[in-house]
């Protein structure tokens, strides 16, 4: 769990006279530290025990697992609204089936069982872009082996909704749940490929930055690639995590707060495509704060972490794989960024960097 | 120590990607560790401890906090950012005034830091929530755009930043703006400050580093006499992390050879004049005007108001700004345990602070140095916070 001691969660309008009711702000599904705190003060509490054994809400991971008996059951979800629905790379139905289908690999769970998908619309949606979603989230379901099995539609009224709301859930089994608080110290830290890549090609699309042609979305499926890597090194991966909103930073910080360990990394390893970091420079925010969609943090054994950087690198989607850092005794609950020219540690995002991006 | 402006606002074209990629090759980091080795070994040599030295640049602090260069400065060497943050140092008073006039209902404009900077009883956002018309620019010309558009308006431009800012300023109030168009000065000029801080017993300063883009304006020349007053070396630095450690590696090099002078570090952008053009308009607009720095002092000469012939540009001659009735206010709760003056006159660090990271942070700030990304508390918020990690992991 996190070690947030944070109890207010709702973020309090102040004026200099009164005290304005709570409200719900954009901060709080920043994927980061008030989102954490919103969701164990608000839905975690009290719920009702798991019917079978297992990991519930709780956990606070990417998805639960529930224990059948002889297997594990992996159940995910997630909601998705992103502007503009159409982005260089991809578009909100991959992004949608990519999600899921990551979250489950990430307990584990590489070969998707079912996925269901449900649409909120609104009055007045092209049909022609709802087909152009449909065809994208057949063709990611097809990359990613995962059928969907059941579905919902829903149309709200002018205004009532922006454009479209998808909603994905996927199933899935597994032997072994790896969890994202498995690291201990030496332990090596891993990426499955180049960081920032979707949430600065989101930026570059809303902004106009002229930038477009060199900055695409990796949304993608994952679950193949974990199963390479899975299969290569087993029980030595010892956590996983997709560092979607918040970025490396939010997914390497929730990996040392539950694992209760340190992670120094190497800012200089982080593989980052050039334009990227030349946006990230223009427009003054961190690749390391930029969310992901098509990449995984996983935290290996260090005798496994060779064998594991070279299956990832055998896969087409983990070309440029890198070992990134290490876990450490020291400072637990904390990363540690060695910049090259000193060391800071690395803040934590707090807020959204940019609304409604996946 | 430029005012605070999102650089993203204004990017178009791949020229911005050009300099960007350009800018990388200073940092690289075995040419900052022969640097960092200097440092240590010329601060050792001084055989003095703590050796402070300081810079007066909210850019200075982005690019040390940012790439974490104080865990590679020995134990012995205190890098101390004073007053360089624009928004920080804008008096309680001046925001007031800013206040009254939205209130009055004409439409201020200012940028997005100061707007959220608390006055007396109102920062200007609580103003906008109760239905003033506040609007965030980017740059003086976008006020200018602003008010071409509310030709039925009276648009006040609240001025903040230091000299580089204000040139910008002079140079729109030369380019015959609307009628309706006029402008709140609270800019600062740097100069003076540093005679102050210079003076304070607290700080005992050995050295300044001193920002390489006001420098370009007012040329490096602008420091000698002060050198010459205060037998202190000032070094003019630029803000990659190459440009501060090669700065801060000739700056205890003097301390330790007692050798007060003024070196130009950045020679790539800054000369002995500086911009003869740019300064003849910066003092046919402004002349400069003792007032307060928040937190810090009364400083002679440390505000740039508009000149009398441009008093027809000036919101505090136009309109009438009565603040009588917030004389009496005392600062609210919190606020009273700010020490945001204390951390820029270099007394005092964020760490030092019992509202740091926690009753203060950037949504919910209680002193100015979390409004602005300038401001000392804020960078050491967004770039990991407190901890020094010098000598521990």
């Amino acid at each position: 769990m996190s070690s947030t001691t944070s109890t207010a969660t709702a973020t309090t309008v102040r004026t200099s006279t009164t005290r304005i009711e709570e409200r719900i702000t954009l901060k709080q599904g920043g994927g980061g530290r008030a989102m954490r705190a919103l969701i164990e003060d608000v839905f975690v509490r009290d719920l009702p025990p798991l019917s079978v054994p297992g990991r519930g809400l709780d956990a606070m991971d990417d998805g639960a697992a529930l224990w059948l008996g002889d297997r594990w059951l992996i159940v995910t979800t997630d909601s998705h609204v992103v502007h503009p629905i159409f982005f260089p790379g991809g578009d909100i139905g991959r992004l949608a089936v990519s999600g899921t289908v990551n979250d489950l690999a990430m307990m584990g769970a590489t070969e998707p069982l079912a996925l269901t998908c449900s649409v909120i619309l609104e009055e007045g949606f092209s049909r022609a872009d709802l087909e152009r979603i449909q065809a994208s989230i057949r063709e990611t379901c097809r990359e990613a082996g995962a059928p969907i099995v059941t579905g919902d539609t829903k149309v709200m009224g002018k205004g009532e909704i922006d454009g479209i709301v998808l909603n994905t859930t996927g199933l899935g089994l597994t032997d072994r749940v790896v969890p994202d608080s498995g690291l201990q110290p030496g332990d090596r830290i891993l990426v499955t490929g180049t960081i920032g890549d979707h949430g600065m090609a989101i930026l570059a699309a809303r902004h106009g930055l002229n930038l477009e042609g060199e900055l695409r979305s990796d949304v993608a499926p994952i679950n193949g690639l974990i199963r390479t890597a899975l299969a290569a090194a087993g029980d030595a991966i010892a956590a996983m995590k997709d560092p979607t909103r918040g970025g490396l930073s939010s997914a390497l910080h929730e990996m040392a707060v539950k694992s209760g360990v340190g992670i120094l990394l190497e800012e200089l390893a982080v593989p980052v495509s050039q334009a990227v970091r030349a946006a990230s420079e223009l427009v003054g925010i961190d690749p390391l704060l930029i969310a992901n969609e098509g990449k995984a943090v996983l935290g290996v054994r260090p005798e496994a972490a060779g064998r594991t950087l070279a299956a990832l690198r055998s896969h087409p989607l983990g070309r440029e794989a890198r070992i990134i850092g290490a876990c450490i005794a020291e400072r637990p609950g904390n990363v540690i960024l060695d910049t090259g020219l000193g060391r800071r540690l690395l803040a934590e995002p707090e807020g959204e960097l940019l609304p409604r991006i996946c | 120590m430029d005012s605070a402006s999102p650089q993203a606002a204004t990017v178009t074209g791949s020229t911005g990607l050009d300099d960007a990629i350009r800018q990388l090759k200073f940092r690289d980091p075995s040419l900052a560790r022969g640097l960092a080795e200097t440092i240590a070994r010329v601060t050792r040599e001084i055989g003095r401890s703590p050796v402070s030295v300081m810079h007066v640049c909210g850019s200075h602090e982005q690019a040390i906090a940012k790439f974490g260069l104080r865990a590679t400065f020995p134990a012995e060497l205190n890098v101390i950012m004073g007053p360089g943050c624009p928004v920080c140092i804008t008096d309680t008073p001046e925001v007031d005034e800013g206040v009254a006039l939205a209130r009055q209902g004409i439409v201020v404009a200012s940028y997005g830091d100061m707007i959220r900077v608390p006055g007396t009883r109102r920062s200007l956002a609580d103003a906008q929530a109760e239905g003033a018309r506040v609007e965030v620019v980017y740059s003086a010309a976008q006020a200018v755009d602003l008010a071409r558009r509310l030709p039925a308006e009276q648009v006040v431009f609240f001025a903040t930043g230091f000299e580089t800012t204000a040139v910008a300023t002079a140079a729109i109030l030369r380019s015959n703006p609307p009628e309706n168009f006029s402008v709140l000065s609270a800019h600062k000029y740097i100069p003076p400050v540093m005679e102050i801080v210079a003076e304070m017993p607290e700080t005992r300063v050995e050295g300044f580093l001193a920002a390489g883009h006001a420098a370009t304006i007012t040329g490096w020349g602008i420091f000698e006499g002060f050198v010459e007053r205060h037998g202190i070396p000032v070094v003019v630095a630029g803000f990659e992390p190459l440009d501060i450690l090669a700065g801060l590696a000739r700056l205890v090099e003097l301390v330790r050879d007692r050798a007060p002078r003024v070196v130009n570090m950045f020679p790539r952008c800054v000369t002995k004049e500086g911009n003869r053009k740019a300064q003849a308009e910066l003092w046919s607009v402004f002349r400069p005007l003792g007032g307060r720095w928040r937190g810090i002092a009364h400083v002679p000469n440390g505000n740039l108001r508009l000149r009398e012939e441009w008093a027809h540009r000036d919101a505090r001659k136009r309109f009438r700004i009565d603040l009588t009735a917030l004389w009496d206010e005392a600062p609210a709760g919190l606020a009273q345990q700010c020490i945001c003056g204390d951390i820029m006159s270099g007394i005092s660090s964020p760490s030092d602070c019992d509202l740091f990271g926690k009753e203060c942070v950037p949504d919910t700030p209680v002193g100015a140095c979390m409004v602005s990304s300038e401001g000392t508390c804020k960078i050491w918020h967004q770039y990991g916070g407190l901890p020094d990690l010098r000598g521990a992991l």
